[in-house]
């Protein structure tokens, strides 16, 4: 049995070294000084002398905090329309009778079988139209409101007991008090959940950035970086420090929100 | 959930207030008829605008000659009969279909077996379930730059293998037409362990405790219950996995795009059909009709995807 335990912790250190491995690589990347040799033979674990120096040189070199704030902005948009818009809908969904619900909600559920690389041409013309194309605004509003966070919130609504709405209901609440009162409360482990995927979605997106936005001045950090790979591929320490850029404040986001994640899981908490 | 009830307590004591002799105790509100339309308008108009709309107009464009630059007639079926004489069409949906392949029996299975080794509650294993999530949550981008320094001629990889004496030469990983291909599945797998694991996870947290632990009683080891009660409980969860991986697969842009470089690999031997959809159908020289009824065959096909499972997945029910 302690053999077993043993094992395990082996195995799990293994695969820790080939999930985080590559990134502790690349930071040790990032804090090579320029005298360093990284194409060394074995190759340096560790820095020799570590230094910030290429954090400072890659923002010489492209405005890689401008790009941040650019992705910080979509992402923080992203994240507040989200939450609002979808637990809105989602509640109307869950809680409220009326003519027409069954369509509204055929109306998301259809949304989901539609892969955003199937339209997303025809989102550019869309864009075009609107005047927005090359603005940090199209690079947010197709995201905004996600099919997906509608259906979730949606679920943890349809799980509130429906007592508590009819009490207030008797005590004249009306529908927007009963939403922010009693519904939204309740549902804040799901909404933290929702916010925290926007987040990480926005600010990791690729694909749309990159087809909506061409003036380098509007870039967010991502398209910045591929941008970067382009201009240095001779310096990989100046890449590896941007890439360090791009990862920390999402892993810092995603360690500050892990307990809902992993909250029941593997204890039989979660129902089937 | 207390504190929501809590407030509503004193709600109610507010009303039953004898002062308040005009009011009724009990009032129910009457909810007006586009209310609940209010709540629904945001979302509505954003899946609406931004999804179903161009979903739509894709597939009025698949049968044009519509251009960036305006224009465009009704052309019929031409689109979809060029793309049969188009072998940059045939490349990039054999590419999508051989990611598939390569992608998803791993994904399937090595999730799982990561999810056995981290479900048991040992000391500091929620550190490992956080940390094997990392690359999940890290950009495409950002993962793509990190393999694309690995896996140089000069990276770590090749100089491990030659420090270690396997290799004299390195492997062209990012050169070769087949290796780059390889190399982004390799990617693909890598950042997709820990999403997978979580599914598994939940997944294992429903399988039942009294079938194990009779099945010990009867003698079973860790591989027979492995075998005989674990693995069928996860049947579906497992079908779920290769459906998500397929489709996801199916759709791949980023990991090759980063590694390939946007032209795809030499001669574009490794376009996806997503890269085709983006390569045709933007900039000034943009052909929309084309690349629209290019995603009509994406769409279509991952739709099939879909249901051909569905449809799989309810026979093994039977």
């Amino acid at each position: 049995m302690r053999g077993g335990t043993v094992g395990r912790y082996v195995l799990l250190l293994l695969v820790l070294a080939i999930t985080v491995g590559p990134f502790l690589w690349q930071l040790s990347t990032s804090l090579k000084g320029v005298t360093e040799d990284i194409y060394s033979t074995p190759p340096q674990l560790f820095p020799q002398h570590p230094t910030p120096g290429n954090y400072a040189r890659v923002a010489d070199a492209v405005p890689i905090w401008s790009f941040a704030l650019n992705s910080l902005l979509v992402a923080v948009t992203n994240v507040v329309a989200n939450c609002l818009g979808a637990a809105m809908a989602g509640y109307a969904l869950a809680r409220l009778r009326f003519r027409g619900r069954t369509a509204a909600l055929t109306v998301f559920l259809t949304s989901l079988l539609v892969p955003f690389e199937a339209i997303m041409v025809a989102l550019f013309l869309v864009m075009r139209s609107l005047h927005l194309n090359n603005t940090l605004a199209a690079v947010v509003l197709p995201g905004s409101i996600a099919a997906l966070n509608v259906l979730l919130m949606r679920n943890a609504f349809l799980a509130l007991p429906s007592a508590v709405e009819e009490a207030a209901i008797i005590d004249g609440a009306n529908v927007w008090q009963r939403f922010t009162r009693i519904a939204l409360p309740s549902a804040r482990g799901t909404i933290v959940v929702v916010a925290v995927f926007s987040f990480m979605f926005s600010w990791d997106d690729f694909l749309w950035p990159l087809i909506v936005l061409s003036d380098p001045a509007k870039y967010t950090l991502t398209i910045g970086l591929s941008y970067l790979q382009g201009t240095f591929v001779n310096d990989q320490r100046l890449v590896a420090a941007g890439t360090m850029i791009a990862v920390a404040p999402l892993v810092l986001l995603f360690v500050a929100a892990q307990k809902y994640f992993f909250r029941g899981v593997g204890e039989g908490a979660v129902k089937g | 959930m207390q504190q929501a009830a809590g407030r509503v307590k004193v709600a109610a004591e507010v009303v039953r207030e004898p002062a308040d002799v005009r009011r009724p105790a009990v009032r129910i509100v009457q909810q007006r008829w586009f209310t609940p339309w209010l709540f629904l308008l945001p979302g509505l108009a954003v899946v609406l605008g931004f999804n179903l709309f161009p979903f739509l107009n894709t597939v009025v464009l698949a049968f044009t000659n519509a251009k960036v630059l305006g224009g465009g007639h009704f052309t019929g079926a031409d689109n979809f009969v060029r793309m049969v004489h188009d072998p940059a069409f045939w490349t990039a949906v054999g590419n999508s279909a051989l990611y598939i392949v390569g992608v998803v029996p791993p994904l399937v299975i090595l999730p799982l077996l990561l999810a056995l080794l981290v479900e048991r509650k040992l000391p500091g294993i929620t550190f490992f379930r956080t940390a094997f999530f990392t690359p999940v949550i890290a950009s495409i981008v950002v993962v793509g730059l990190i393999w694309t320094w690995l896996l140089d001629s000069r990276g770590l990889v090749n100089d491990v293998l030659r420090a270690l004496g396997v290799l004299t030469t390195p492997i062209p990983f990012l050169t070769d037409e087949w290796l780059l291909l390889v190399s982004a599945m390799l990617v693909t797998v890598w950042k997709g362990l820990g999403y997978y694991m979580i599914i598994y996870l939940a997944a294992l947290g429903t399988v039942s405790k009294d079938l194990h632990e009779a099945a010990q009683v009867d003698g079973a080891g860790w591989w027979r219950r492995l075998w005989s009660v674990t693995l069928p409980a996860l049947r579906p969860t497992m079908v779920l996995v290769a459906v998500l991986s397929a489709v996801s697969a199916f759709r791949v842009f980023s990991e090759v795009y980063l590694l390939a470089g946007p032209a795809g690999g030499p001669g574009g031997a490794d376009t996806s059909l997503v890269m085709l959809i983006q390569q045709v159908g933007t900039g000034l020289s943009g052909d929309l009709g084309y690349s629209s009824a290019l995603s009509v065959v994406l769409f279509v096909l991952t739709l099939g995807l879909l249901l051909l499972t569905n449809r799989l997945n309810r026979k093994e029910d039977l």
